[in-house]
């Protein structure tokens, strides 16, 4: 098969490749452009670990080809950081508030949660879990994701109101 | 998991699509949001050497809501059935049910028509438009035809889509006032196909019932219907445990399966009476 020539924005970079129609856009992102955060967990779009936000919406990128997704802008974990490279607020919240054990599922929960709160700034703890769904964490930490995401919530509302 | 190879293709009509879809014959099939097919491309159980790709199809995209009838192009994502708050006011059915489709990540791009082309008997949106009486517009070499919702499914997998023809529009009447909706789902976890699923409209003396995943096709059952018209839930249900035909498999025996779709008709007739005006 030939291969396509890809253009896409990704962390709010322009970046180029070629790729054959049949790649996933996660292989894509690890593989080719060397953006690691997203992770490779079940590979049957269940898990979440792979999750990247496209165009304003959160995929598994592991179901995606990244023939489907040209020309679109993307955001990884990797672009969630602040200016400077610091932790954003929901990476740093994470730490905080312990949300990760082994890590691996981390950067899926923090760029799904990144939309979640884009749409919903003040979800409920229900709101948050329902939101979440498509996230899994193996070690069961749960609890403590969920802690990290309101937490954000009310540091982002916090910011907002003192940015007005 | 990587898929055999193919050529993509992103047409920006539907006549070009259709023509790809000719030109290719078996070769070739329509991929929309790509949350059934991709999985089974990735198992290598799908391969096509020509993928066409739905996506930049603005005849496909966009939500109606008119006085008597709404219609969802077959583009449209859950997530866009979930917040468009019009739709959810003319038809609270449609939300209720979307709501409880796999999880976020695949609602953003699972797409509606998708989900009642596919003929998969575990999709939710096919039991939910028998209920709804919807009619699905299809496309294809020799031009436009319409079938009902009710007529659309004849096994697993098989619908009356022809290969050269592509779902374009899904037509649905608009429930009048006074006629009370519910969608009831029992499944093993969240984003999973259900164990059994029931749709239910009642009110106004008319009814409607359908559930999914008990058979190799939605069922939707006239007697079932016509029993809940008159008011006799027991009837109703006695007659849909008659209508299903569901298999053991790893979601239970049957045994269990027809006393889950009981179960679950009987609480979304309850919720459906007690939203009736």
């Amino acid at each position: 098969m030939s291969k396509m020539h890809v253009k896409l924005t990704v962390n709010g970079k322009e970046v180029e490749g070629l790729a054959e129609p049949r790649t996933l856009l996660i292989h894509f992102l690890r593989e080719d452009l060397k953006i690691t955060g997203p992770h490779i967990g079940c590979e049957t779009s269940h898990c979440g670990a792979c999750t990247v936000d496209i165009d304003g919406k959160s995929v598994k990128s592991c179901t995606t080809f990244v023939a489907q997704v040209n020309g679109a802008d993307i955001t990884t974990v990797e672009g969630l950081t602040n200016d400077d490279g610091s932790l954003g607020v929901l990476q740093e919240m994470f730490r905080e508030h312990h949300g990760l054990q082994c890590g691996f599922c981390t950067p899926g929960m923090i760029t799904r949660a990144h939309r979640l709160l884009q749409e919903n700034p003040n979800p409920t703890e229900e709101e948050i879990r329902f939101g979440m769904a498509g996230n899994l964490c193996r070690c069961t930490g749960y609890q403590n994701i969920v802690k990290a995401i309101s937490a954000s919530a009310d540091m982002l509302n916090a910011q907002k109101e003192a940015a007005e | 998991m990587i898929p055999a190879g193919f050529e993509y293709h992103r047409p920006g009509d539907i006549a070009s699509a259709i023509g790809i879809l000719e030109e290719h014959g078996d070769e070739a099939r329509v991929i929309a949001g790509g949350h059934s097919l991709i999985p089974m491309m990735k198992l290598r159980m799908a391969e096509m050497g020509h993928l066409v790709d739905l996506q930049a199809i603005e005849e496909l995209k966009g939500i109606e809501v008119g006085s008597d009838t709404v219609t969802l192009g077959a583009m449209v994502t859950q997530h866009e059935l979930i917040t468009h708050d019009g739709l959810a006011a003319a038809i609270p059915l449609i939300r209720e049910a979307a709501l409880q489709i796999a999880d976020p990540q695949v609602r953003y791009v699972g797409t509606v028509g998708g989900n009642v082309a596919n003929g998969d008997p575990g999709n939710d949106m096919p039991g939910l438009m028998q209920c709804l009486n919807a009619t699905f517009d299809l496309s294809g070499p020799d031009g436009n035809r319409s079938v009902a919702a009710r007529e659309f499914y004849e096994a697993a997998y098989f619908t009356a889509r022809e290969d050269e023809e592509i779902l374009t529009r899904i037509s649905i009447p608009v429930p009048g006032a006074g006629v009370g909706q519910a969608y009831e789902k029992q499944k093993r976890k969240i984003g999973d196909y259900a164990t059994a699923a029931a749709a239910v409209m009642v009110g106004n003396g008319t009814a409607s019932v359908a559930m999914t995943n008990l058979a190799d096709t939605p069922v939707w059952s006239e007697s079932a219907s016509a029993a809940l018209a008159d008011g006799d839930v027991n009837g109703c249900v006695a007659a849909m445990l008659d209508a299903i035909e569901p298999v053991a498999d790893n979601r239970g025996p049957v045994e269990f399966k027809k006393h889950v779709a009981g179960v679950m008709l009987r609480r979304a007739i309850d919720r459906a009476q007690n939203r009736a005006g």
